[in-house]
C-alpha cells in the first residue's frame, strides 16, 4: 500500500522540481523583478532630472533606506518562516529612545540598551508564538501595542524627548560618513552580507526555509521548529532595535513618534522584493532591492517639485499591488 | 513531541477556556462594570454614557465589517484608509447637497472593497498582502484628494447626524446599533452568511459543493469597506471637521482587536457579531476606565496588549478540544 502511495506521488514531485525554460524564467522575474525594476527606475531618473544622479543624492537615499532596510532583514527571516511581525515600528521607536535615554551612561551602553531590551521583546514574541503557539499575526500585535506603551512610560507619555548630545561618539556613529555615505549605510551592508551567508549557506537558514515550506514536515524530518522561530523573532527585535538606535543617533534625539506604520511599509518592501508572504520562499538580495525601490520612488517624487509627498503613497499602494499580482500569477504558473 | 502533548484534551482546564472563549467577553465586561460602578464617580451618568458610546460607535460599525472579513479566513488593513478617504471626499461633494456627498464618500468605500475583494476573490492574493496596498495608497489618495489639509465642515445637515439623538439616544449610536441587527440577522439568517462561514471553514469544499466562492468574497470585502465609510461620515459629523491624515489611524488594529477578542477565531468559519461588539465595548471600557483614573495612555496600551493575548490564549484553547 505504501509502496503504491510512494509511486503516485513521486511523478508529482518530481514535475514540480523539474524547471522548464518557461518556468525558470518566471522564477528569474519573481525573484530578481525589484532589481530590474530598480535599474529602470535609476535610469530614467538619471535621463530626467539632473540632480538625481548625484553622489550627494544618492547618498541621501542610502542613508535614509538603510533605518527601514534593517527592520526588513529581519521581518525577511520572518516571512519566510510564514509568520510575520507587526511590532517592528514600535520596537523600531523604542529601540530610539531606549539609545538616546541610555546615552548618559555612555556609547556602549546607549546600543546595548536598545538590543538587549528590543531583543528580549522578539524573544518573548517567539516564545509565545512557537511555544504556546499562538498566531504571530495577534501576538504581534499585542507587541507592537506594549512596546509603543512601554516608550510611552519611558518618554513620560511622549512628553521627554531625549537628546543626544552633539559630538558624542553615538552621534558620530549616525551621523559620520565615509566616501559620501553615512556610517549605517555599511553598517546595513554588512548586516545583509551576513543575512545572505546565514540564510542560504547554513543550518539554520535551511531550516527557515523548510518551516515556511511545510511545518510539520519540517518537524517530522527533525528540523529544530522551534528553536529556530525563537530565534528569528529574536532576530527581528534586536534588528528593529538596532535600526532605531541608530536612526535616534542620526537625528540626535529618541523621537518618541517614529516607527507608526513602519511595519506594514517594511513589509510592503519585503514582499515587492520577491518574498512569499506564504512562507518558504525569498531572498535577502530580494529585499534590499525592495526598500531601495520604495526609497527610489519617495526620492523621484520629492524630483517632480510640486507634488506632494501624498503622491509617494499613492504610487507605492499601486506599484504594491500590481507586484503582488503579477507574483500571484508567476507563482501559480511556475506551480502548474 | 512535547507539542503533541501541549494539544492534548485537558476536560476541566479546556471546559473553563471553552467557557472563557464563548462568554469570557461579557464576563469581563460585566466585572469591569460593577467594578466601575463602585470605584468611578459619575460612572452611571448619562452624560459619561452618552460619550462612551459615541467614541465606541465607529469602531464597532468597522469591526462589524471586520468580523465578516475574518470569518472568511481574510483580513482588511484598509479600514483606516477607507475612513480617510470618506472624511476626504464629503467636503468636495458638500456643495451639492448632503445625500449626494455621503453617498460618494459610501461609493468611496465601496470602491475599495471592489478593488480588494478582486484582488483576493479573483486573483486569489492573500488578503493581508491584497489589503495592505489600498492601506498604503488608499490615505495617500485622501491626502491628494483633500490636498493635505485639514478643513473645519460647516454644513449644518451633515453635523446633525453627529450630534442628534433619537429618544435621546446619539445617532451614532443608533446607526451601529442598527448595522449590528443587520449584520447579526445577515449572519445567522440569510444563505449569504451561511456561504461566507463555509467559506472561511474550507474555501476547496465551499468550491467543490458549487458555492459562488467568488462572488460572496467580493461582497464581503465591499460590505467591509462600505462599513468603514459609514463609520467615517459619522466621524467626521461628530469631529466637525475632515482630516485625512490622522481619521482612522490605526482602525485596523482596534477592529481585528475587538474582532479577536469577541470570540471570532483568525482561522475562520465563524463570525461572532455579538462578541465583536462586546469586544469593542471591552476595549473602550478598558480605556475609559484608566483614563478616568489617571493613569496614562501607555498603561491603557499594554493592558490592551496582554487582554488581545488573554483573548487568544483562551481561543486556542477552545480550538484543541
Amino acid at each position: 500500500m505504501t509502496t503504491e502511495q510512494a509511486a503516485a506521488d513521486a511523478p508529482v514531485i518530481h514535475d514540480t522540481y523539474r524547471p522548464s525554460g518557461r518556468d525558470r524564467a518566471f522564477g528569474l522575474i519573481q525573484r530578481h523583478g525589484a532589481t530590474a525594476v530598480l535599474a529602470l527606475l535609476l535610469a530614467v531618473g538619471s535621463l530626467a532630472f539632473d540632480r538625481f544622479p548625484t553622489g550627494e543624492n544618492l547618498g541621501d537615499i542610502a542613508i535614509t533606506s538603510t533605518f527601514p532596510a534593517m527592520v526588513a532583514l529581519g521581518m525577511t527571516f520572518v516571512i519566510i518562516t510564514g509568520g510575520i511581525d507587526l511590532s517592528v515600528g514600535s520596537v523600531f521607536a523604542l529601540g530610539g529612545v531606549l539609545a538616546a535615554y541610555a546615552v548618559r551612561w555612555g556609547t556602549p551602553a546607549a546600543l546595548l540598551v536598545p538590543l538587549v531590551v528590543c531583543g528580549t521583546i522578539g524573544l518573548v514574541q517567539g516564545l509565545l508564538i512557537a511555544r504556546v503557539r499562538l498566531a504571530p499575526f495577534i501576538v504581534t500585535l499585542a507587541g507592537l501595542l506594549g512596546a509603543r506603551g512601554l516608550l510611552l512610560s519611558i518618554s513620560h507619555e511622549g512628553a521627554t524627548t531625549y537628546l543626544i548630545p552633539h559630538g558624542s561618539a553615538l552621534a558620530r556613529l549616525g551621523q559620520g560618513r565615509l566616501l559620501g555615505l553615512g556610517y549605517p549605510v555599511y553598517l546595513t551592508l554588512a548586516l545583509f552580507v551576513v543575512g545572505a551567508v546565514l540564510l542560504q549557506r547554513t543550518g539554520f537558514g535551511q531550516a527557515v526555509y523548510a518551516i515556511g515550506g511545510a511545518e510539520d514536515a519540517a518537524a517530522l524530518m527533525g528540523v529544530r521548529v522551534t528553536r529556530t522561530k525563537i530565534i528569528v523573532y529574536a532576530l527581528s527585535g534586536t534588528l528593529a532595535g538596532l535600526s532605531g538606535a541608530l536612526n535616534a543617533a542620526r537625528l540626535s534625539s529618541g523621537v518618541t513618534i517614529l516607527g507608526t506604520g513602519m511595519e506594514l511599509d517594511v513589509i510592503a518592501a519585503v514582499v515587492i522584493g520577491g518574498t512569499l508572504l506564504t512562507g518558504g520562499a525569498g531572498s535577502v538580495s530580494g529585499t534590499i532591492a525592495g526598500v531601495l525601490l520604495l526609497g527610489v520612488i519617495q526620492n523621484l517624487i520629492n524630483q517632480i517639485g510640486d507634488l506632494s509627498s501624498s503622491y509617494q503613497q499613492v504610487v507605492s499602494g499601486a506599484f504594491l499591488a500590481v507586484v503582488v499580482v503579477a507574483q500571484t500569477y508567476l507563482s501559480r504558473a511556475r506551480r502548474m | 513531541m512535547s507539542e503533541a502533548a501541549v494539544a492534548l484534551p485537558r476536560p476541566a482546564g479546556a471546559r473553563v477556556l471553552t467557557w472563557l472563549q464563548n462568554y469570557g467577553v461579557y464576563a469581563a465586561i460585566g466585572v469591569l462594570i460593577v467594578v466601575n460602578i463602585g470605584i468611578t464617580p459619575h460612572f452611571l451618568s448619562m452624560e459619561n454614557l452618552r460619550t462612551q458610546l459615541v467614541q465606541v460607535a465607529p469602531i464597532v460599525i468597522v469591526s462589524l465589517g471586520m468580523a465578516l472579513v475574518i470569518g472568511t479566513e481574510g483580513v482588511d488593513l484598509s479600514v483606516g484608509s477607507v475612513m480617510a478617504l470618506a472624511t476626504a471626499l464629503l467636503p468636495l461633494y458638500l456643495g451639492y447637497g448632503v445625500g449626494p456627498a455621503i453617498l460618494v464618500a459610501l461609493l468611496g468605500g465601496v470602491a475599495v472593497g471592489l478593488v480588494n475583494g478582486s484582488l483576493v476573490a479573483f486573483v486569489r492574493v492573500q488578503p493581508i498582502v491584497a489589503t495592505l496596498a489600498l492601506f498604503v495608497g488608499g490615505r495617500g489618495l485622501a491626502l491628494v484628494l483633500a490636498g493635505g489639509q485639514l478643513k473645519d465642515v460647516h454644513n449644518a445637515a451633515l453635523l446633525d447626524l453627529g450630534s442628534s439623538s433619537v429618544v435621546g439616544v446619539p445617532l451614532p449610536v443608533v446607526v451601529a446599533g442598527a448595522l449590528t441587527l443587520l449584520v447579526a440577522g445577515v449572519v445567522r439568517r440569510t444563505t449569504f452568511g451561511r456561504q461566507l462561514v463555509a467559506i472561511g471553514g474550507n474555501r476547496t469544499a465551499s468550491v467543490l459543493s458549487g458555492l459562488p466562492v467568488r462572488r460572496v468574497l467580493l461582497l464581503v470585502y465591499v460590505l467591509s469597506g462600505l462599513l468603514a465609510a459609514v463609520a467615517g461620515v459619522l466621524a467626521t459629523a461628530r469631529l466637525q471637521a475632515s482630516d485625512p491624515s490622522s481619521l482612522g489611524l490605526l482602525m485596523e488594529l482596534s477592529a481585528i482587536t475587538a474582532v479577536v477578542v469577541g470570540g471570532t477565531p483568525l482561522t475562520g468559519g465563524r463570525v461572532r457579531v455579538l462578541g465583536t461588539v462586546a469586544g469593542a465595548l471591552l476595549i473602550q471600557l478598558v480605556r475609559a476606565t484608566l483614563i478616568k483614573h489617571d493613569l496614562p495612555d501607555s498603561v491603557a496600551q499594554m493592558v490592551q496588549a496582554v487582554i488581545i493575548l488573554a483573548a487568544v490564549y483562551a481561543a486556542r484553547g477552545g480550538a484543541g478540544r
